[in-house]
This record gives structure tokens, C-alpha cells and sequence, in this order.
């Protein structure tokens, strides 16, 4: 086993076992803290899998910004933080089973993916992956019409946002 | 001869091969190493960085300083360290214990994070990586976590305020932030920090000055630092987020806010003022961590000259000043950089460098024309009669009810 294989296995253990506690831990401040380490494993899984861009994008969006805002939605609402009451309900074992099919489904379909096996290539050296990834955003060949539709969803979110909290004269 | 770190790097590096080690296990040693050198470099500096701190707002508040222990008081921060450690460690009735003392941690090891990045020599850097930038910003982010995470686990409310307001600065400055960070990065056409210094001929404070101004401005908020200390502010929320925080713990925090502000000056400098750039340095390179310093050290008396010389901001003038302000004036900003960029491709680095420069006066100039109009149509909305102080008597008993 290579010292990649390890570090992959132990990123892999911490990130389920923090978005386990996500969902188990009684503290909803806790709950927003362990996702915010379960999404900490995710860019480490970026790393290694040689993205940085995606590794930063993972921590600026998902910690600095979401993470940020759900944990001050949470402390705004002082009384529901320490929650006394029981952490499942009667249909936790539909809940089990259909996670595990899912899981179940996703693996096997996975397996039967002819680059499941393969070991990973190596990047070309010498080629900026940001700026590749720049130009096929704009790319009319690539993504520009996702990247154009997102752009006017988000512009429309915005003056959305605006509207919702104009104050009315 | 002119790089010593690296000749000490290759030197340990045979041996470990000679002695028969694997040649990535000798690299993994050398980089647990480097970081270990780097981190506890940046410490010690940060005791040194107490003294000045301490000595130049003695000077700005008109006051000697310290001057007890040794010439110049230059013992002071050991005997501060030495209180610091015997101090008795509180933790607060009802707090949440291990969030509690993880947070101070995550204050100082953020910032300590960010110096991965900072060349400090052409041959001298922790890790090119090519989207430094980006990596600034999301461990800014990450820093800002240790300060909500300790105002939650106080079990305060002075220290939830400071996290609360901790949270509105930051999500607001951030903005105008990252959109002055695209202006170097869109100049250099790299995201990474050693390719913008290769980048800067002449300096990006001559091609951006307005850039560098914004991301001094915002840095300077981030770090929650007067003018923008609201999160901390004595005189509203005692001490805000750090309110329970005893002994080392504070002192963490201490350290974490001092060696930030620092950091804030090394990224001005590497992004702004050319980093490792000065004469000679081509030839020796170790030169380039005294300039780098040098320049990081002016930023940081600047960083103290606007702290101890502006009063505390309200949060609403804070608030407005990034979203009504910074923010349309980055985004104006990047919009002209990017079009004349583009216009002037092929141009000498003279005539680029002097219409960046012009577009820059033009825009302040503009920006300058528009806060007065403003400020007119501000004084006269606040010289108007309010209709409180217009009603008449008889309006007055009117609107109590009685006759």
C-alpha cells in the first residue's frame, strides 16, 4: 500500500465518520461543525486526486461562506441548540435501508465503470489546469452555455434577494 | 553562496540518502522540516512583533512605552509570556469545552497556514502553488471559523455579539476583497504568488494603486482591526469574542492577531510592491527575504498608523462603507483594468504602466467628485427640520389625545 493509498483511506474515514456525527450529534452548533470537517475531507480528497482549484473552491465556498452562514442562522435561534429530545424517529430503519441501497447502487454501478480499476493517470506536465479550465468555461466548444445559464440564475437570485428586502416607502 | 536555506536543504538531503533512506521519505522529512523552521521563524518574530506593537502605540498615544526590562524595554514580551503561562486557565461555567480550546488553536494556525504560499526568495517558497490566491482567501475564511467558534463556546453574550458581528464584516468585506485580488491575478495572468511577483515590472502599486488601496482597506477589516474592531470593541462588548479567554489562551489569540496583521503586510508586498524585488537579488537570493520583510514591515507601520488614528466605525457605517462603497468601485475597477488591458496588448511597459496609472487618478478623481455630491445631499437631509421637532403645540396634543 503506498503512502497515497493510507492518506486516502484516513481522509475517507474522517469525512464519514464527521458527516456520521453530522447527523447523530446533539449540539445543532456541533452538527454545523462536523460538516464543516466532513467538507474539509472532501477538498483533501481534491487534493489528491491533484485538483487544487477544486480543493480551494471546496473550502472558500463550502466552509467560508455556507458553512459560515448556517452557523450563524443556528446561533441566531438560541433555543433550539441544545435539543432534548430523542434523535430518531420510528422510521430510522427505512431511512438505514434506503441509504445502504443507494450506497449499494451507486458501488455497483461504479464497479461495473470500465475506469473503476484503472490506477490514475498522470497529468501532463507543463499545462495550467486553471487556465484550461477557464478557457473551456468560456469556450462556446465546452461550457459557456452552463456556465451562462448559471450566471443569469445568480444574477436573478441577487436582484431576487434585492427585491425580497426592499424596504417599501 | 547567496541561498543558505536551500544549500542546508541539499546538504540534509544527501545525507539522509547517503545514510540510506528512500528519496521521498528524505523529502517528506525535509518538508516537515521546512515547516516546522518557517512556523517557529514566524513565532519568534512574533515576539519581536509584540515590542513593536507596544512601543509604536506608546509613541502615537504620545507615551515612552515600555522601558523597564533592558534597553528599549526589548524584555518586555518575555516577561509578558512568562505572565501569560503562570496565569490560572479559566474555562467558564457552561462552556463548550473542546470547541472552547480548539479555537484559540484554530486563531494562530490559519494565519501561521497562509506563509505556505508567500515566496520569500526566487528560491525560497513553501509551496508554488498555482491558486495561492484562492488559498488566501479560504484560510482567511478558515480563521474567521476559530473566532465564531470561540464566541459560541464562551456561554457569553458579550462574546456570541463579537461572533455575530464577526460573521457581518467578514461576509461583506470578503467581496470587495476577492474582486481587488482578481486585479493583480488578472495582471499577472496567474493565480500563483511567485508568478505575480515574476510579474511585476515595474511594481502592481504603480499599474494598481487603487487595487492595493481596496485590499489594504478589507484586509485591515478582516482582520477586525480598528477602524474595524467592532468585533472586539472594549467600550461595547468588553472584548468581544476573546471576552472568557485566560493566560495562554488569550495570548494565543494575541499572537494570532499580531502575526496576521503581518501577514496581511507580507501579501500587500508580494502582491503589490513586488515582493522579493530589490537590487542584487538575482545574484544572492537570500536578499530577497530581507526586502520582503523590509516592505512587509512598512506595510505593517501602516497597518498601525490607520489603527491608533481612526475611532471605531458603527456596524451600519462599516457595513455601508464595503457594500455602498468598496464593493461598486472594485467591480468598477476590475472592469476598466480588464478592458484597457485588453486594449493595450502589445503596448511597452511604459505606456501600459501610464494610462493603468491615469485610469486609476481618472477613477478616485470620479469617485471623489461623486462622495461630494453625496455628502451635499447628506448635510442637506440632516439640516432639514425633522417632523418631530416641526410639530406645534397643538399638533402635540393632537397626537396624545388630550385637549
Amino acid at each position: 500500500m503506498s503512502v497515497y493509498q493510507i492518506v486516502f483511506l484516513i481522509t475517507a474515514v474522517v469525512t464519514l465518520g464527521a458527516a456520521v456525527m453530522v447527523v447523530s450529534a446533539r449540539s445543532l452548533v456541533h452538527s454545523a461543525l462536523w460538516l464543516i470537517l466532513a467538507l474539509f475531507g472532501v477538498a483533501v480528497t481534491f487534493a489528491l486526486l491533484s485538483a487544487p482549484f477544486f480543493t480551494v473552491v471546496q473550502v472558500v465556498i463550502y466552509i467560508g461562506a455556507i458553512s459560515i452562514l448556517m452557523i450563524f442562522a443556528i446561533m441566531l435561534t438560541r433555543r433550539v441548540m441544545q435539543d432534548t429530545g430523542p434523535g430518531v424517529n420510528q422510521g430510522w430503519w427505512m431511512a438505514l435501508l434506503l441509504s445502504f441501497l443507494l450506497f449499494g447502487g451507486l458501488a455497483w454501478m461504479l464497479s461495473t465503470w470500465e475506469g473503476f480499476g484503472t490506477a490514475l493517470p498522470a497529468l501532463p506536465e507543463g499545462v495550467d489546469q486553471v487556465k484550461a479550465l477557464g478557457v473551456a468555461l468560456v469556450s462556446p466548444n465546452a461550457y459557456v452555455l452552463p456556465f451562462e445559464v448559471a450566471s443569469v440564475l445568480l444574477l436573478a437570485a441577487l436582484i431576487g434577494s434585492i427585491v425580497v428586502a426592499w424596504e417599501k416607502k | 553562496m547567496g541561498d543558505p536555506i536551500n544549500l542546508i536543504g541539499d546538504w540534509l538531503r544527501n545525507l539522509m540518502t547517503g545514510w540510506g533512506l528512500p528519496e521521498n521519505l528524505a523529502t517528506f522529512i525535509l518538508t516537515v522540516m521546512g515547516v516546522v523552521v518557517m512556523a517557529s521563524f514566524l513565532l519568534i518574530l512574533d515576539i519581536a512583533l509584540v515590542w513593536l506593537e507596544r512601543k509604536v502605540v506608546a509613541r502615537f498615544q504620545d507615551r515612552i512605552g515600555p522601558n523597564r526590562l533592558g534597553p528599549f524595554g526589548i524584555i518586555q514580551p518575555f516577561a509578558d509570556i512568562i505572565k501569560l503561562l503562570i496565569k490560572e486557565d479559566i474555562t467558564p461555567q457552561g462552556a463548550d469545552r473542546i470547541i472552547y480550546n480548539i479555537a484559540p488553536l484554530f486563531a494562530l494556525a490559519t494565519v501561521l497556514m497562509m506563509w505556505a504560499v508567500i515566496p520569500f526568495a526566487p528560491t525560497i517558497l513553501g509551496a508554488d502553488v498555482n491558486v495561492a490566491v484562492l488559498y488566501i482567501v479560504a484560510t482567511g475564511a478558515v480563521g474567521t471559523l476559530g473566532v465564531i467558534m470561540a464566541g459560541w463556546a464562551s456561554n457569553n453574550k458579550y462574546a456570541l455579539l463579537g461572533a455575530f458581528r464577526t460573521v457581518a464584516q467578514m461576509v461583506s468585506y470578503e467581496v470587495p476583497m476577492v474582486i481587488a485580488l482578481l486585479i493583480p491575478v488578472l495582471l499577472a495572468r496567474s493565480m500563483g504568488l511567485q508568478a505575480i511577483v515574476d510579474a511585476q515590472q515595474p511594481w502592481f502599486i504603480l499599474v494598481a494603486p487603487l487595487a492595493a488601496a481596496i485590499f489594504l482597506v478589507t484586509s485591515i477589516a478582516e482582520l477586525g482591526r480598528a477602524p474595524f474592531d467592532i468585533n472586539e470593541a472594549e467600550s461595547e462588548i468588553v472584548a468581544g469574542f476573546h471576552i472568557e479567554y485566560t493566560g495562554m489562551k488569550f495570548g494565543l489569540f494575541y499572537a494570532g492577531e499580531l502575526l496576521h496583521a503581518l501577514t496581511v503586510s507580507a501579501l500587500v508586498a508580494t502582491l503589490f510592491l513586488g515582493g522579493w524585488r530589490g537590487p542584487f537579488v538575482d545574484q544572492v537570493p537570500i536578499l530577497g527575504v530581507f526586502y520582503l520583510f523590509v516592505k512587509a514591515f512598512l506595510i505593517y507601520y501602516v497597518i498601525m498608523w490607520i489603527r491608533y488614528s481612526f475611532p471605531r466605525l458603527r456596524i451600519d457605517q462599516m457595513l455601508g462603507f464595503s457594500w455602498k462603497f468598496l464593493t461598486p468601485l472594485a467591480l468598477v475597477l476590475l472592469i476598466l483594468t480588464a478592458i484597457l488591458d485588453k486594449a493595450m496588448e502589445g503596448a511597452t511597459p511604459l505606456v501600459y504602466t501610464l494610462v493603468m496609472l491615469g485610469m486609476n487618478i481618472l477613477l478616485v478623481w470620479a469617485t471623489v467628485q461623486v462622495l461630494r455630491t453625496y455628502a451635499r445631499v447628506e448635510r442637506r437631509r440632516v439640516a432639514e427640520r425633522r417632523p418631530v421637532a416641526t410639530a406645534t403645540e397643538a399638533d402635540f396634543k393632537e397626537l396624545i389625545g388630550q385637549e
